[in-house]
């Protein structure tokens, strides 16, 4: 964190590194990196305290791009890694790029077990539904059906909904944004930085050369008001150009998207992302199987937790408190000792 | 318990090996260590080796779930634990069966004679009771009806019989510490702290052991008791320590050393988990430890650890350094200090799990992808596991590479009496943080290079974060030297291979010179061995050489890279052995490197070396 007091004021450019980037031109990822130079320097905390943590994918160069201390990994492990990174310095502002080969295949055990943990870190998923630096091979969010080199017949394998992993996994924040909207992923990163703990951000991220077009359907420009449910805090969920479409809960407590004419405005379902309970998070989670039909973007769940290394540095506190200060010569000559003379 | 009754003056002995010896649930372990414990602070030198089933309910009265502790005490230096029992305290018919073939000709037998029904012959596979159809003629047996004696002590005090019935290995204990003169009032008293809070447990246990040492005196089942004095070792403060115990005290007083705060990360794994629990208890010393959810997870947390200016340490066993292959390899990249220490164990796969072996050397010589040098320590015993885990931080620390540390289960679950150290003349291992550019460009720009070499060590700069303008960013592609940026060049992948392999292969003039013990000079014959073997191989020699055969021998604490010295002492002698807890991994290496015609001694049974299999070995050699 930022020294107390001491307003740092910081542009773009002290978050850009010397390195050239090299994404595919297109590359949704581009926009992402912009959005986040463009973010940080708002934050006040300098480059020398953050540190950018990755695994392996196309992603993962996002450290190189960045003038901050970065980790560019091994495949999946970011979390465990950036867990090391948080864990021994809670002043550290720390984030984790991933994909969702990286992180929800290879690496679906360090992702659980961080967000469970409640890790002081902001783990952004770039989700593109595939696998590019391996040249597109079906990734665990592709759907099923989806023809790739290494799934000609179509994949058969059941995709992740990353947020009900996310949410399943006690993630204490959860989100989902997207990069053709600048101003809406520097909100969430906004959100994600100023969370005590673990934070899950799923941003749909275009691969142009090997998945492009999978989020069109519902980020297109002309689209985006039929196809995006922007999440607020205490407001009624509804969309549509006019807000004619709302969030309703069904007798299950599943999420149905109704006609706010047909049933009623009292009947659209209040978003609260505080509620200690996660399962109307899952509920708006499973709303859209797919980024095909309307689909919820923002935070879906923002809860207080103790963040792991607050508690580590508690224990810490009380054991010497309690044990005094360390001194080894006791240490080693603790229990029964004898005299040679 | 005065010694009124005692018969006859203790009879005096230079050393004995007693082994415990009974069902798992029999506390056995229990018995052992506090017998060891008494006998440490009694003043003896000892060497213990505990032996436990891999299940933790194993079917009791079983062979299967037999369970037990030997320890060797003496009145004078001892290496190992013993190569065969003198006494076996056997707690029921399949301990017996278990352990008898190792028990010495004339040695005492010393059995719980309640045990010895049909149930339980049937389950140790005995079709009659061994105590009457004359198996055991060629020892002394003493049988003692344990577990009517036991109730029969406690059964003033309220306890069920099925809870007084527990305590009987309290009641074996006291028999045994009358046997061998041990004093009295640090057990009870122990068994006063440790029961604290059962008071019927703690009445139980107390008068069992009571019962169990008045019983030695009164019975007239004995002539005497044993004395052995205590050893005449070299002057100071003596603790008893398991190399468990000794790792982690390592750990604590490197990172103390180092300057550093220790970030310990690991996954319960038989042998290794005791690290993680002793570590987790000295968090004053400002130690974080972290049970990870995976064996990757766990060396992955602590790079990142180390990544921000801690000492990052990760423990495991074999199958916890397959999984963690990829991020040793990482480090490796990295440059980055890094612990890993491996308790092996019997393999392959989950293999033996509570056994001890020497297999991982060539694993954690070669056990990673691509050219991934790394130095490797191994601790020989106990106690030097201490200062092996201090010298596997130094090299990790000055020369920013993982290292691994070979200990093994043996080592782990095994104590001796440990000359405490003077925490003041404990070896400084830190090594500065980088604070300042180290490179300006023609146009004067100022850098940080993080890859920007030491010319003597080769090692790269540790700046963390936190640090004004050295931001760098630093991954496990291929790098260019210096700057650190990602680089294919074909010839800078292989400078860098080289660079990589000359900085570890460099620590040969920073480490201590092989030492050879040849006290003639005379040898043909040379011992060289590393890691737990040590003792029975020094043992051995000693044996040899008082019967007249000259033996050589030499003990590696580097095994990555080799001593500097090491090619030249090889080559001094005609002979040269190599006993392993493997199927000759040292022995490779050593012919791989020296050329030199060296003769592997391998053993596999999950249990060390006796020095007489060594000193066999010698006597071939040296014909
Ligand atoms: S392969 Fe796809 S995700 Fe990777 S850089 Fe190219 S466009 Fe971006």
């Amino acid at each position: 964190m930022s020294e107390e007091g001491t307003a740092v004021k910081l542009g773009r450019k002290d978050f850009q590194s010397d390195q050239e980037v090299r994404w595919c031109p297109g590359c949704g990822d581009y926009s992402i990196l912009a959005a986040m130079q463009l973010f940080l320097p708002e934050v006040g905390v300098k480059p020398e305290n953050m540190v950018f943590v990755s695994g392996i994918g196309c992603a993962a160069r996002f450290p190189y791009y960045m003038n901050v201390y970065g980790m560019h990994g091994i495949h999946g492990r970011a979390p465990a890694l950036a867990t090391g990174v948080a864990l021994a310095r809670p002043d550290l502002d720390v984030w984790v790029i991933t994909g969702d080969g990286d992180s929800l295949s290879i690496g679906g055990n360090h992702l659980i077990h961080a967000l469970r943990r409640n890790v002081n870190m902001k783990i952004i998923v770039f989700n593109n539904q595939i696998y590019g630096l391996t040249k597109g091979q079906y990734s665990p969010t592709s759907e099923v059906g989806k023809v790739t080199k290494s799934s000609p017949f179509g994949s058969l394998d059941t995709p992740f909904n990353p947020l009900s992993v996310a949410l399943g996994a006690e993630g204490t924040f959860v989100a989902r944004t997207h990069d053709m909207d600048r101003a809406h992923m520097v909100e969430i990163f906004r959100r994600a930085h100023d969370h005590q703990g673990t934070a899950f951000v799923e941003l749909y991220q275009n691969c142009n050369v090997f998945n492009d077009g999978a989020f069109e359907a519902i980020t297109g420009k002309e689209v985006r008001s039929d196809m995006l449910i922007d999440l607020k805090h205490g407001e009624p969920i509804r969309f549509g150009a006019d807000g004619s479409k709302g969030v309703v809960l069904n007798q299950f407590g599943e999420c149905e998207i109704a006609d706010v004419a047909e049933v009623g405005e009292d009947r659209l379902l209040v978003h609260d992302e505080h509620r200690e309970d996660p399962t109307l998070a899952f509920a708006l989670s499973r709303l859209a199987d797919r980024p095909t039909t309307p689909t919820p973007i923002g935070v879906f769940r923002d809860v207080q937790r103790p963040s792991y290394e607050a508690e580590v540095q508690r224990q810490l506190v009380i054991s010497s408190e309690k044990q005094g200060p360390p001194d080894l010569g006791a240490l080693l000559g603790a229990g029964a000792t004898w005299d040679v003379s | 318990m005065t010694a009124e009754t005692t018969q006859l003056k203790p009879e005096s002995l230079e050393e004995v090996v007693i082994r415990f010896a009974g069902d798992s649930g029999d506390g056995m372990q229990l018995t052992g260590d506090r017998f060891t414990d008494v006998s440490a602070v009694f003043g003896n030198d000892l060497a213990t080796l505990p032996n436990f089933p891999a299940e933790i309910r194993a079917p009791a009265g079983t062979i299967a779930g037999v369970s037990s502790f030997q320890v060797h005490i003496s009145d004078h230096e001892i290496l190992t634990p013993g190569d065969a029992p003198n006494v076996l305290v056997a707690m029921n018919p399949a301990a017996l069966k278990a352990n008898l073939s190792e028990l010495i000709p004339g040695g005492t037998l010393l059995v719980n004679s309640d045990t010895f029904e049909e149930r339980n012959l049937t389950k140790a596979g005995y079709q009659a009771s061994p105590l009457e159809d004359g198996t055991l003629a060629a020892f002394r047996v003493i049988q003692v009806p344990m577990t009517t004696l036991t109730l029969e002590s406690t059964k003033e005090l309220g306890v069920k019989p099925r809870d007084a019935e527990r305590s009987k290995n309290f009641f074996a204990l006291g028999l045994v510490s009358w046997m061998y003169t041990r004093p009295t009032d640090d057990t009870i008293q122990w068994i006063e702290d440790k029961f604290a809070n059962k008071e019927l447990v703690k009445a139980a246990n107390l008068a069992a052991f009571k019962a169990g040492y008045n019983f030695g005196e009164t019975a007239e089942l004995f002539d005497h008791a044993y004395a052995i004095a205590p050893a005449r070792l070299a002057p100071g403060r003596y603790r008893n320590i398991t190399g468990n115990t000794a790792v982690s005290y390592g750990l604590i007083a490197a990172a103390q050393q180092a300057k550093l705060p220790l970030t310990y990360a690991s996954y319960p794994i038989t042998p290794a988990s005791d690290i993680l629990h002793e570590l987790a208890s000295h968090k004053n010393f400002c130690v974080r430890t972290l049970q990870a959810e995976d064996e990757i997870a766990a060396v992955n947390v602590a790079i990142g650890a180390s990544f921000t200016g801690h000492l990052g340490v990760t423990a495991t066993s074999g199958p916890g350094v397959d999984l963690k292959s990829e991020g040793i390899g990482l480090a490796v990249s990295l440059e980055l200090p890094l612990i890993i220490v491996d308790v092996q164990r019997g393999g392959p796969s989950t293999g033996l799990p509570t056994k001890t072996e020497q297999s991982d050397l060539l694993l954690a010589m070669y056990g990673r992808h691509g050219e991934a040098p790394l130095p490797i320590v191994a601790a020989r015993s106990p106690s030097h596991c201490f200062d092996a885990t201090i010298e596997a931080a130094r090299l990790a620390l000055k020369y920013r590479t993982p290292v691994i540390l070979l200990s093994d289960g043996y080592l782990a679950n095994g104590a001796e009496p440990w000359l405490l150290p003077d925490v003041d003349a404990l070896p400084d291992v830190s090594v500065p943080f980088a604070t300042e550019p180290n490179h300006t460009d023609d146009d004067g720009t100022k850098h940080f290079w993080p890859y920007l070499r030491d010319p003597e060590t080769l090692a790269r700069p540790w700046a963390i974060p936190g640090t004004p303008g050295l931001q760098h960013r630093i991954g496990g592609l291929e790098k260019e030297d210096g700057t650190g940026n990602v680089n294919y060049d074909p010839e800078n992948h292989e400078y860098m291979v080289r660079l990589r392999a000359q900085k570890i292969a460099g620590i040969a003039n920073d480490i201590a010179p092989v030492e050879v013990d040849d006290p003639s000079g005379n040898a043909s014959v040379l011992v060289i061995g590393w890691g737990s073997t040590y003792g029975s191989i020094q043992q051995a020699a000693r044996d040899a050489r008082e019967s007249g055969v000259e033996v050589a021998t030499a003990h590696l604490i580097h095994l990555n890279p080799f001593p500097a010295n090491l090619g030249e002492v090889l080559k001094k002698y005609d002979r040269v052995l190599v006993p392993e807890m493997n199927l000759g991994q040292l022995v490779k290496l050593i012919r791989g490197d020296f050329l030199v015609d060296a003769v592997s001694l391998t053993k596999v049974q999950g249990v060390p070396f006796r020095a007489s299999e060594i000193e066999q070995a010698i006597r071939e050699l040296a014909k």
